[in-house]
């Protein structure tokens, strides 16, 4: 059996949450590795909690947020562009592999491309195997 | 008070400057000791050595002060042996709370902070490149024994439970001895609290914006300390220089500010945040303009865990265990 990883997904409650409803409804199908965790914004998500997530051993983390131009409260989009831009830096800087954090702008509408989404990051994560933080190197 | 509160003063893996700093108080210090017994500080202060402190019975000191970080093997000991010995232990300074500069050493491997220090640096005179070995026979006979050099460094905390902690790189002199006046008053809030005001930098600050009703713009530039000489009176991170006030504590009255010198957070974090550099990544990251500046930041800062983590590399749970897996990944690859 191929290792099945471990991802915490934060999902943006008007676009990537919505989306990830719409997959339900359309069933459409993904590897049941995410655990979504619902947030006002993806602005709200701190590179705290993504240590956090990390630290604890997820293997890996997405972040689901409006495509630029709909964010809800108009800005938190492009802020969270930019700290995970720089976050990413720091990770790979501090010997950490920043592939395991990924950054995804998915709309309400989008339900295969949430699927299709999950699908990608599991495939790849399983290449990558567990995280340094669970035994993998 | 009738009985003196007995103190005590270890030196684990830093550079001394946090004793330094106490012993900058001077003749308040002096008033301080018709309060205070120093039991132990060595070799500051008091003659007093390692088994004499070992030979204490426990709890036997009231306040026990760590500065500096775990580095080696005899940093190990001695910090567990002083907790065993007291009521109260306080991490004090940058290294014990946080890692501190040294730490940063966990972002290379043992051979490589070994080659440079005992081979490459410009003052080393080494052609046989003779590192030091832990234990070392000499003349066929003696066998001589010096601490180990530990695979990560660690904070106070890691290794032992800790009461309080005190940042700063060295904690200004004037609040340590408000600390020493809190300790004597009996004044001394939770324990696992910082000793410290809690306040940001930016709130000692003059050049803070706020102070003139001025609005804070986004940071459309980026510059580093090597471009130019900034505007003394105006904030650094509004003029493009990456200071760290707005996260860090600031009990140091915004000292490097005064000499245009941008924070790096020395002090610690500010009350509610985990992890220093996460926060100040995300504290950064929203106070530029656009995606464009974002990028000529990564592009023009070229060590990123060198810059957010500059004292605090070790109390961040990820860079602790990826620091403790790099010497194992070292020796795989040599197999």
């Amino acid at each position: 059996m191929s290792f099945s990883p471990n991802i915490v997904g934060f999902a943006c409650q008007w676009c990537t949450y919505a989306g990830a409803d719409l997959a339900g409804n359309l069933r459409a199908k993904y590897p049941p590795t995410v655990k979504l965790i619902k947030v006002p914004c993806s602005g709200r998500v701190e590179p705290e909690h993504v240590l956090e997530a990390f630290a604890n051993g997820a293997d890996g983390v997405l972040i689901g947020g409006c495509h630029f131009g709909d964010c809800h409260y108009k800005t938190g989009n492009y802020k969270t562009s930019r700290r995970i831009a720089i976050y990413e830096k720091l990770l790979k800087d501090s010997g950490f592999e920043a592939d395991r954090l990924r950054l995804e702008w998915i709309s309400g509408a989008e339900g295969y491309r949430f699927a299709e989404v999950i699908e990608e990051f599991t495939k790849q994560l399983q290449e990558m195997g567990p995280s340094p933080m669970n035994g993998g190197v | 008070m009738a009985e003196k509160v007995k103190t005590a003063f270890l030196l684990a893996g830093g550079c001394a400057g946090c004793e330094m700093s106490v012993v900058d108080l001077s003749e308040a210090l002096v008033g301080a000791l018709e309060h205070l017994e120093i039991v132990f500080w060595a070799p500051t202060v008091a003659d007093v050595k390692y088994k004499d402190l070992e030979d204490m019975p426990d709890k036997s000191i009231d306040l026990a002060f760590v500065d500096g970080m775990i580095r080696n093997s005899e940093n190990e000991h001695t910090v567990k042996v002083l907790r065993q010995k007291s009521k109260v232990l306080v991490a004090f300074g940058a290294c014990a709370s946080l890692g501190g500069i040294a730490a940063l050493g966990d972002l290379h491997t043992k051979e490589e902070l070994f080659k440079q220090a005992y081979k490459d640096s410009f003052s080393t005179d080494n052609p046989e490149g003779i590192y030091p070995t832990p234990e070392y026979l000499l003349d066929g006979k003696y066998n001589l024994t010096i601490p180990t050099f530990l695979d990560r460094c660690s904070t106070i905390d890691q290794i032992v439970d800790v009461e309080y902690y005190v940042g700063g790189c060295p904690p200004h002199p004037s609040f340590v001895g408000k600390l020493i006046e809190a300790i004597l008053a009996g004044n001394l809030p939770a324990p696992g609290s910082w000793l410290t005001s809690g306040k940001a930098v930016c709130e000692s600050c003059s050049r803070n914006p706020a102070k003139d009703g001025v609005e804070r713009l986004p940071v459309g530039d980026i510059k580093r300390t090597i471009d130019g000489t900034p505007d003394s009176d105006k904030c650094l991170l509004q003029q493009g220089y990456m200071c760290f006030g707005p996260v860090t504590q600031g009990d140091c009255g915004g000292s490097c500010l005064n000499v245009n010198i941008p924070c790096r957070g020395c002090g610690g974090p500010i009350p509610g945040v985990k992890d220093f550099g996460a926060r100040c990544v995300s504290m950064i990251a929203s106070s530029l303009a656009d995606d464009a500046t974002a990028q000529k930041f990564i592009d023009q800062y070229n060590d990123m865990a060198k810059m957010f983590y500059r004292y605090s590399h070790t109390a961040n749970r990820l860079n602790h265990k990826i620091a403790g897996m790099k010497e194992q990944k070292v020796s795989e690859a040599c197999k």
